[in-house]
């Protein structure tokens, strides 16, 4: 097989796994949108403070630290121990259920019945204060996140696949983060799934996503399912800002993976989970083989970002409601 | 008696006023919050620590006390303009905007408003040009300098010869990381290496076509021309791809501690460029300890000091303060205007025997501004990053840059620009 062909292979094997990556993001912004109809501008964002309140915990950092100096005149920074992973994975699960409590109690409970718009708007106020909050909560400096993954290409993948072309191949690349995001991801849609099919809080959730005051009234409590989504999203959220942020390190920029959602819910629907993963494998892989086949060779490249939307107004043009959505019927 | 003792009071507020209106005000266009917080922040209390020393040991400058003006950019260009518009009228003597897309908004705003700029490292490089651009300088380098040093550095590696070898350059998709095409592609031409050009769109999170690309063409060298996140994720994906680390350059914004941290040992033999040295054990350091930290003066929580980007802006305060104290001289005034101090910028001279002085031996190199030499002498050091120690290493002593090739493009770069803005070059 030639060279080129089989580079071909490995953007697409690459351009799959990114596109789980997307996925990850786009999952949280689909979990609430399906329960509440809120689009969750907040989505990165929480990325961003779960990423940031693991790193912290694990670290052993003060939150608030710099409040607290200033306003009390100490120099406290870190409580001189460290959080091993699985216990601040849990912590910080907490730290999320409580956000999901804070928002439901404090935001959206005053807003029940208001326009998608004024909910939306709300979400883009929770954004910046949850951004403001991170900051001064753990600092704006770059954090490491230590938290076991692998890194670097797999040399058995490489070694095994070396010998298929010709001298100028040499073996296909595929980053071992991405494989184990890729497990994560299976894991997750599956529990996620799971949740909600056997569970008696996940058809309650159901019961929510198809209709609020039916779900009333046989007895559901909207607050709690509404709290359950957030901090369902949150989970979500950690996840996709621990694979994110492994690659980086845990930063304020973590906030902006939200844009790489965006074409995979045009594409894959508001309101479907698999719909999320369909889309962004087909945004990852499509992004990544215009830019190899066309964006690199003759459009001086950086095509992917755009290439993304022009991909999902596609799609949009001939399924308004992206591949899994729910196609919405007005009868006047 | 009424009329007397308003006049009195009167005259007492004249005279309580009167040191108030003595301070050398200098603006901080900060960016301590936002995606490039982490870049921001050491700057910023580099910056003002060394002012704050300034204040505590010498009382200021020539006797005078500094105060320094902070806002928040957020490295947000229509902020910086609004930090800008907000500062300008407390008598601010110098701005350094921190941001290539700030400054471009501020060259013709400081112009008319006769502000000095000092755009050390970035912003329009053709800002070189002193008769063209009398309020902006950028000494003591420029990109282009920076992509010519780059270049003289590969050269040496090489036995002065990089015919028939592969460069690629990644580089932000944006004003600021195209600066360096159109240098490397003189030089291509001039030394024979064949250039390739990587853009990657912002923040740059997700740039694995680009290392596929790389690991299927396996340039000889790439150089980085990135910014925030972008930086991270090209030295993680480096890495990934078994790239020769020694063989990967950064430009000297891609090369602070926190660039290459997140990656751990996978960083290890990344180079970078520096306008100046770092070294934590000089002597000033241990003054802002002392007078500035213990005293409880300074900006931040003094855990970025002596890092790469405290230094800088510890660096940049030095030269805006001597700038300063060179104005003091020139004018024989203590309380300068923003116009002397572009004189005192225009006439700088900067010797090892002054930074030997001031306790900053050899942190950056020896070079004089005229009026229509702006940039200074455009010198850079290869430094490299040792991931065991956590430490920059200096590589090279001060490169230069190879002038036959930036002049002309200043010169031509900055007679557009005046063609454009109707300028009259010349000097004030």
């Amino acid at each position: 097989m030639s060279a080129d062909f089989l580079y071909g292979i490995e953007v697409v094997l690459n351009g799959l796994m990114a596109g789980v990556l997307y996925a990850l993001v786009a999952l949280g912004f689909v979990l609430i949108y399906k329960a509440s109809g809120i689009f969750n501008y907040a989505q990165g964002v929480m990325a961003l403070f779960s990423a940031l309140t693991l790193a912290g915990i694990m670290s052993g950092q003060v939150p608030f630290a710099h409040l607290i100096n200033a306003i009390f005149g100490t120099d406290i920074h870190y409580f001189g121990w460290n959080v091993p992973v699985l216990a601040a994975i849990i912590l910080t699960l907490v730290v999320m259920v409580i956000f999901a409590w804070c928002v439901q109690r404090f935001v959206f409970r005053h807003l029940v019945g208001q326009e998608p718009i004024i909910l939306f708007m709300a979400t883009i106020g929770l954004a910046y204060f949850l951004e403001g909050v991170g900051d001064l909560m753990w600092g704006s400096d770059i954090k490491t996140l230590a938290v076991g993954l692998p890194q670097g290409g797999s040399l058995w993948v490489e070694d095994a696949t070396s010998g298929l072309g010709g001298d100028d191949f040499y073996g296909f690349f595929i980053d071992k983060l991405d494989m184990v995001a890729t497990v994560v991801a299976i894991i997750l849609v599956a529990g996620l799934i799971a949740f909600s099919q056997y569970t008696k809080q996940g058809r309650a959730m159901r019961a929510v996503a198809d209709d609020h005051q039916a779900a009333l009234s046989v007895g559901i409590s909207l607050n709690f399912i509404w709290v359950l989504v957030w901090s369902l999203a949150g989970l979500v959220a950690l996840v996709a800002g621990i694979m994110w942020g492994a690659k980086s390190g845990v930063q304020f920029s973590l906030s902006l993976i939200a844009l790489k959602a965006l074409p995979v819910l045009m594409l894959g629907g508001f309101t479907s989970i698999p719909g999320a993963i369909v889309g962004g494998l087909i945004i990852g892989v499509g992004e990544k083989l215009f830019e190899y086949l066309i964006g690199a060779p003759f459009l001086g490249g950086a095509t992917e970002n755009w290439f993304a939307y022009v991909l999902a107004l596609l799609f949009l043009v001939f399924r308004p409601q992206g591949l899994f959505g729910e196609r919405i019927i007005e009868r006047v | 008696m009424k009329m007397k003792k308003l006049a009195a009071m009167a005259l007492a507020g004249t005279m309580a006023a009167a040191p108030a209106m003595a301070e050398l005000v200098i603006p901080d266009l900060s960016y301590r919050t936002g995606p490039y917080a982490a870049g921001g922040t050491p700057f910023s209390d580099g910056y003002q620590d060394y002012f704050n020393l300034l204040n505590a040991r010498d009382g200021g400058i020539g006797g005078e006390a500094i105060r320094i003006v902070e806002c928040e950019t957020g490295y947000n260009t229509e902020k910086g303009v609004e930090c800008y518009e907000s500062t300008k009228g407390e008598g601010a003597l110098i701005y350094q905007p921190l941001s290539t897309g700030i400054t471009y908004q501020l060259i013709p705003k400081a112009t008319v408003d006769e502000i000095p700029i000092h755009t050390m490292g970035y912003g329009r490089t053709s800002a070189a040009n002193g008769e063209v651009f009398n309020w902006v300088f950028n000494y003591p380098a420029n990109y282009w300098d920076a992509a010519s040093v780059m270049v003289n550095y590969l050269l040496d590696e090489n036995g002065g010869d990089l015919s028939g070898k592969s460069i690629a350059l990644v580089y932000h998709n944006s004003a600021y990381g195209k600066e360096p095409i159109r240098t490397l592609e003189e030089l291509s031409a001039m030394h024979g290496f064949e250039l390739s050009q990587l853009a990657v769109d912002h923040p740059g999170q997700e740039q694995k076509s680009q290392w596929l690309q790389i690991r299927r063409e396996r340039p000889d060298y790439v150089l980085m021309w990135g910014w925030g996140v972008m930086n991270q994720v090209a030295v993680q994906e480096a890495a990934n791809i078994g790239f020769p680390m020694e063989n990967f350059i950064g430009n000297w914004w891609a090369g602070a501690e926190h660039d290459v941290t997140p990656a751990g040992a996978g960083a290890d033999g990344y180079k970078s460029l520096n306008m100046n040295r770092v070294d934590a054990s000089l002597p000033v350091f241990d003054e802002i300890r002392t007078l500035v930290h213990e005293a409880g003066n300074a900006a931040g929580d003094g855990s970025n000091m002596g890092s790469v980007l405290y230094t800088r802006g510890m660096y940049a305060a030095m030269l805006a303060s001597e700038a300063i104290a060179n104005a003091q001289d020139i004018h024989g005034v203590t309380d300068v205007t923003a116009a002397m101090v572009r004189d005192g910028m225009a006439s700088l001279e900067i010797t090892e025997a002054r930074m030997a002085e001031l306790g900053m031996s050899q942190i950056g190199p020896e070079f004089s501004v005229s009026c229509e030499n702006h940039g200074g002498s455009g010198l850079g050091i290869v430094q490299q990053w040792n991931a065991a120690d956590g430490q920059w290493v200096a590589l090279t002593d001060y490169i230069a840059p190879d002038d036959s090739v930036i002049d002309p493009l200043i010169a031509a770069d900055s007679a557009a620009f005046a063609a454009e803005n109707n300028i009259e070059p010349g000097c004030l």
